[in-house]
């Protein structure tokens, strides 16, 4: 040892680590940012590069075996060997993962293993024919990843120019919902932005929030003349009034049948208010109606009218009937007074019926955007403490991050790792106190969450007035089942990815009855979906397209730069009603932030192939 | 207008103008690959590259718009940097065995790195694998592809068929037969549009040159040589010939240097298969309720694989009237060999062609005579001509003009525009109108249907037949959109000229190459001079047409006609193996 070293000394990271720290950041975010349909092989072998640069160099199963892998890999993508090379990659990974002597080595041989079970396809075409089964087919990820492919660097261009109401046209060209799509969009185009590997995702909700909110009323394009043809939608959800907007602008006759009182579905009976602001929302429908959509509501399909009278008077049936009723825990006590599904709340809410919870202690069981929905209703209807209880932890949830950041903001307690196991209630019958098990977080499951189990610690009581049950809703097939519609296990209808139902002449069905639950944009899109094939079915061939032209882009701007979030009212203030709680950007703002736009539509692939369907 | 600064040069353009053409404009040449106008303006080969200042990276002058105020270096230290990188780049990829490549001398990337001076290679060098097949008449050489994508974008948007694609993704990314297919069990046309617009040797057209070499060489065999009309427009492009020199005649004479028994020409057919596709449309068009409308031409393959694959149920549709290539082999290996008391099998009959498609076309099964053999022995694109003049160090400048061979030497002015959009088309309606009137029209009286417009539509009156509504196409994707409107009833007609080739056959595969150029208009009005100029300009007035139905097929649809002259389109599979 140096004799001048002192005994301990402080750890400061010299300027070339800091410099790598930097750039596994961008790393990841560049992962993060990988485009789909990349080829699989190729990937895993330079991911196996990077671990082999990782390997500490001591034992010989990481330090050579690794190598080797990579080079055999390489070899495969340069289509050199013969099949038989997968056998020698399949047994070198094996002993690497029997033999290494830390995770660096048994980890990145299990990398290599996961991939020759997941693509084998790939490998076998790489060596069988010299060729690549990965295609990069639409290659601008925004646009690629939104459900409905709406144009959104186009729009961004548009809002970055000012002219906000160009970018609602154009937006409607894909998507009829731009207003609601701006306030309460999952927004899957941010996931893998490629401005992530240079900063970050722009916030593209935003920027159409901005465009909405700065457009004023757009007019609705012109319909095709009629065509004689008439199409029932069952359901006026988002997915259903989507059908309806693209049938009528194709000149089809269209009518909507609704159970509820209004229109919207879960936009109106699922979604909160301080989220979708109730008037944008009846903007919005009155808009996509005024294209002359005749609309029945609380009609229910099944029981008012059936389903065989609909499919006699018209010439084509789309079933848009969403997820609405609630699904039980099953614990004891569940049947208790004060025990209420979060379906019954929100739709309660939706029409304007707000239950009081002044002063009571509220229990909501779940981990979703709908349990952060009912706990941050409860909250605004008056109650005294919120407690949202999940099994597993916060990072597990599904819900989104912002929302329960959110609810926790307003004063919402989130009692993670505790599983419901009982409904405590008084001799009236009442509900007063949810139990709940501590759990200890486990092994990761197929999904790649990690599984709650028991945890050696006594039930906890959890007093409550009210008892809100948010774990997952489920389809009302009642009225259907006997028309021969198919119901597949899980009790969703069975359509196939055209939404036509299989052997069932013009019925098409779309949205959460099909998937299950899911986002308002994947309903839009199975809307668009139903409207362009039930034209074909119909025996047409309209065309959808938007007379905006997208403004050529000048070099974009890669100065890195951090991204525009949306700013919120103040918790202590909005928590006390049902007013939006996000805040637009500033004209400043969305400047910036739409100029962060990388505008994938025209560099890189875009100005090649697929930077813009300009009609479907 | 926008002002901005160029190298010092004060200069403005009008809106919306690139800084490539902007410079082009001002005489400034900026270096580019993949760049082809309207075609391929996707910025990939990076050889444009020029510095704006202002901006801290340099932006490709292909695609960027001059803006107001731009202040433009098209040669600085830094530019030189990049382009001269960029390119060693692309040639650490690119198989530069130069001196056996067939676009050696026509070659951008080479004629690129000779301007930029590049005479080292920093980069370890490492060319993708080729797996050539040569059963097609296009070539795919993966070794020299620069993946300039313009054979992508040239098959997509000008012919629409979609048979070139990107493959592979990530560093490995190229180009190839889309949908993982090869070329052989696709619809291919083999129009060589590709390969015209290819900047290297990675798309040829299948070199048969030697095949024709070996016929010269045997002493037992009698070689026939036909050449189609707008080859004679076109070759002396290749020998920078001016005008005066690069006469058919030159051509003639060349062709005889090399050893051929017989010169003839195809416009001889051209007139043949005016007198039966003439025949045919005045046979249907009196007899209207027997066949389906319209009747098309036939004499272009590349249009005749495309209606087979694309519009099956339209075959029925074309004309039976064999294309003047094969009409020519199947009269040399009849009436021709035994006029000239020649055995047909020691008769090897080659075509000189403006076209790749014709070397598919005179393989088909179909096209075979009474021994089953091939109408027409060996298929020789202009390019491949003007090869062979150059291995024997002709120098056609030096020759004396000379003449066609007789009896199967002769052509009209309707011959001789078979070779250019709306000249099949011009020269059927002359005769037609002959055939049912019995009296000549003006021979410009069709002119609606000359000009390089790509689909184009007229109405003519023959008296005693009726008005005859036409349409003269060019083009694969202008084809496709015609077809479109046919089947859908939105347009009626009763006569359609198709070539595959933008412009006809002037603009054909099988010409020779001037990068980012197109030619084929230019091409095309010298053969509508030579018509003007003809002293014939009536198909049924060639003498030798006229003598050979008088002598042997005694009339036009007639029973030796039926046998030599027409062919069923159906007999054969377009696609043959969809494995």
């Amino acid at each position: 040892m140096d004799s001048n070293m002192s005994r301990l000394e402080v750890k400061t990271p010299g300027q070339a680590q800091a410099v790598v720290e930097q750039l596994y950041r961008n790393m990841e975010r560049r992962i993060a940012a990988s485009p789909p349909g990349l080829c699989p092989v190729d990937m895993a072998l330079n991911f196996l590069n990077l671990c082999q640069a990782q390997t500490c160099g001591k034992c010989v199963p990481c330090r050579i075996g690794l190598t080797q892998l990579s080079n055999m890999i390489r070899e495969v993508l340069d289509g050199e060997p013969s099949i038989g090379i997968l056998r020698r990659i399949e047994n070198t990974a094996q002993v690497i993962v029997d033999t290494a002597d830390c995770a660096i080595g048994i980890d990145a041989a299990n990398l290599v293993l996961m991939g020759l079970k997941g693509f084998r396809d790939d490998y076998e075409e790489h060596i069988l024919h010299h060729r690549c089964l990965g295609s990069l087919r639409n290659p601008v990820p925004c646009v690629a990843l939104c459900p409905a492919g709406v144009d959104i660097p186009g729009y961004i261009s548009l809002v970055n120019e000012g002219r906000c109401a160009d970018a609602v046209r154009l937006i409607r060209k894909d998507n009829p919902f731009p207003t609601a799509c701006a306030y309460i969009c999952e927004h899957p185009c941010e996931a893998r932005c490629r401005r992530n590997m240079v900063d970050d995702a722009v916030n593209i909700r935003g920027l159409k929030r901005y465009a909405v909110d700065h457009a004023d009323n757009v007019p609705q394009p012109k319909k095709a003349p009629a065509t004689g043809k008439s199409v029932a939608i069952i359901g006026g959800g988002p997915g259903g009034l989507s059908a309806a907007y693209y049938l009528a602008l194709m000149g089809h006759k269209v009518t909507v049948y609704e159970k509820q009182k209004h229109l919207g579905g879960m936009m109106r009976y699922g979604i909160p208010s301080y989220r979708l602001p109730r008037q944008k929302l009846d903007d919005e429908i009155a808009s996509i109606l005024s294209l002359g959509i005749e609309v029945h509501t609380e009609v229910d399909v099944g029981t008012d009218i059936t389903f065989d009278a609909l499919k006699q008077e018209y010439d084509c049936l789309y079933l848009s009937i969403g997820a609405h009723t609630d699904k039980k825990t099953g614990i004891e006590g569940e049947d208790s007074e004060g025990v209420i599904s979060a379906v019954e709340l929100l739709r309660g809410i939706g029409d304007d019926e707000m239950p009081d919870f002044t002063g009571q202690n509220v229990a909501v069981i779940g981990g979703g955007n709908v349990a952060m929905d009912v706990t941050r209703s409860a909250i605004r209807l008056g109650a005294a403490k919120v407690t949202c209880v999940y099994r597993r932890r916060q990072e597990d949830m599904t819900a989104q991050q912002e929302e329960v950041e959110g609810a926790i903001a307003e004063g919402a307690e989130v009692l993670t790792l505790h599983a419901p196991l009982k409904i405590e209630a008084n001799e009236a019958g009442h509900a007063v106190a949810l139990w709940a098990q501590p759990q200890i977080i486990g092994e990761i499951d197929k999904q790649g969450r990690p599984r709650p189990n028991t945890a050696a610690v006594e039930p906890l009581r959890i007093p409550a007035d009210t008892i809100i049950v948010a774990i997952g809703q489920g389809i009302e097939t009642h009225g259907f089942e006997q028309t021969g519609i198919k119901i597949q296990r899980g009790g969703t209808l069975l359509a196939d990815s055209s939404t036509q139902l299989p052997d069932m002449e013009g019925v098409f069905a779309g949205g959460d009855c099909v998937t299950g639950p899911a986002t308002v944009i994947r309903a839009i899109a199975a809307g668009k979906a139903a409207a362009a094939n039930i034209d074909e079915y119909l025996g047409f061939h309209h065309e959808i397209k938007s007379e905006v032209t997208v403004p050529t882009p000048r070099c974009t701007d890669l100065r890195p730069r951090g991204r525009v979030d949306a700013t919120e009212r103040d918790a202590c203030e909005r928590k006390g009603d049902f007013q939006c709680i996000e805040c637009g950007m500033t004209d400043e703002e969305s400047a910036q932030e739409s100029s962060r736009c990388l505008r994938c539509d025209r560099f890189g692939y875009g100005n090649f192939k697929g930077g813009r369907v300009e009609k479907w | 207008m926008v002002n901005f600064k160029m190298n010092d040069r004060e200069l403005s353009v009008s809106n919306g103008t690139t800084i490539l053409k902007a410079a082009e404009q001002a005489g400034i040449p900026i270096p580019h690959l993949c760049y082809l106008k309207d075609i391929n303006e996707i910025a990939a080969c990076r050889m444009c590259m020029v510095e704006v200042e202002g901006t801290n990276r340099l932006v490709p002058a292909c695609n960027t718009e001059v803006a107001e105020g731009m202040v433009i270096h098209t040669n600085s230290p830094r530019v030189r940097q990049a382009r001269k990188t960029n390119l060693r780049l692309i040639l650490s990829q690119h198989n530069s065995n130069c001196t056996v490549c067939v676009r050696s001398g026509n070659c951008e990337l080479q004629r690129l790195s000779h301007d930029l001076n590049i005479h080292y290679q920093p980069y370890q060098v490492c060319p993708e694998r080729s797996n050539v097949d040569l059963s097609t008449p296009i070539v795919r050489e993966a070794s020299k592809c620069i993946k300039c994508m313009r054979c992508v974008q040239v098959c997509d948007k000008v012919q629409g068929m979609h048979i070139w694609d990107v493959a592979g993704t990530g560093s490995r990314t190229t180009v190839d037969v889309s949908y993982n297919r090869y070329l052989k069990n696709t619809a291919c046309t083999f129009c060589g549009q590709c390969v015209t617009h290819c900047p290297t040797g990675a798309l040829t057209v299948r070199d048969d040159t030697n095949r024709v070499l070996r016929a010269l060489a045997d002493p037992e065999i009698t070689t026939v040589v036909q050449v189609a009309p707008a080859v004679r427009v076109a070759w002396a492009e290749a020998f920078g010939l001016s005008p005066r020199q690069a006469t058919t005649g030159r051509m003639v004479a060349a062709l005889k240097r090399i050893g051929f028994d017989y010169v003839f020409d195809t416009n001889f057919a051209a007139d043949l298969t005016i007198m039966e596709e003439g025949s045919e449309f005045i046979q249907r068009f009196t007899h209207r309720g027997k066949y389906r409308w319209p009747m098309f031409t036939s004499c272009c393959p590349g249009w005749v694989r495309f209606l087979k694959t694309q519009y099956p149920s339209y075959t029925e549709n074309l004309s039976t009237a064999k294309s003047p290539q094969q009409m020519f082999g199947a009269v040399a290996k009849s009436y021709f060999a035994d006029k000239k008391d020649i055995n047909p099998k020691k008769l090897f009959v080659v075509s000189i062609m403006p076209c790749s498609a014709k070397k598919a076309e005179a393989e088909l099964p179909t096209m075979r005579n009474a021994f089953g053999d091939p109408d027409v022995d060996a298929v020789l694109t202009t390019r491949e001509m003007c090869r062979l003049f150059r291995s024997d160090c002709i120098v056609p400048a030096d020759l004396e003009e000379a003449e066609f061979d007789s009896p199967l030497g002769s052509g009209t002015g309707a011959a001789v525009i078979f070779g250019t959009t709306g000249g099949v088309m011009d020269a059927a309606l002359r005769s037609a109108y002959y055939l049912v009137t019995g009296k000549n029209p003006d021979p410009d009286a069709f002119t609606e249907v000359r000009g390089s417009k790509p689909w184009k539509e007229a109405t003519f009156s023959i008296p005693g037949a009726g008005d005859v509504k036409v349409a003269v196409v060019s083009g694969l994707a202008n084809t496709r959109k015609l077809m479109e409107a046919v089947d859908s009833g939105k347009a009626d007609y009763d006569f359609v000229e198709v070539m595959a080739c933008p412009g006809g056959c002037a603009g054909g595969g099988g010409q020779p190459i001037h990068d980012g150029v197109e030619m084929a208009s230019s091409r095309g009005s010298q053969l509508w001079k030579l018509d003007a100029k003809a002293l014939i300009r009536f198909s049924h007035e060639n003498p030798d047409v006229q003598e050979l139905y008088h002598a042997y097929l005694k009339k036009p649809l007639g029973e030796k006609s039926h046998h030599l002259l027409h062919t069923d389109h159906d007999a054969w599979d377009a696609l043959p193996d969809k494995a």
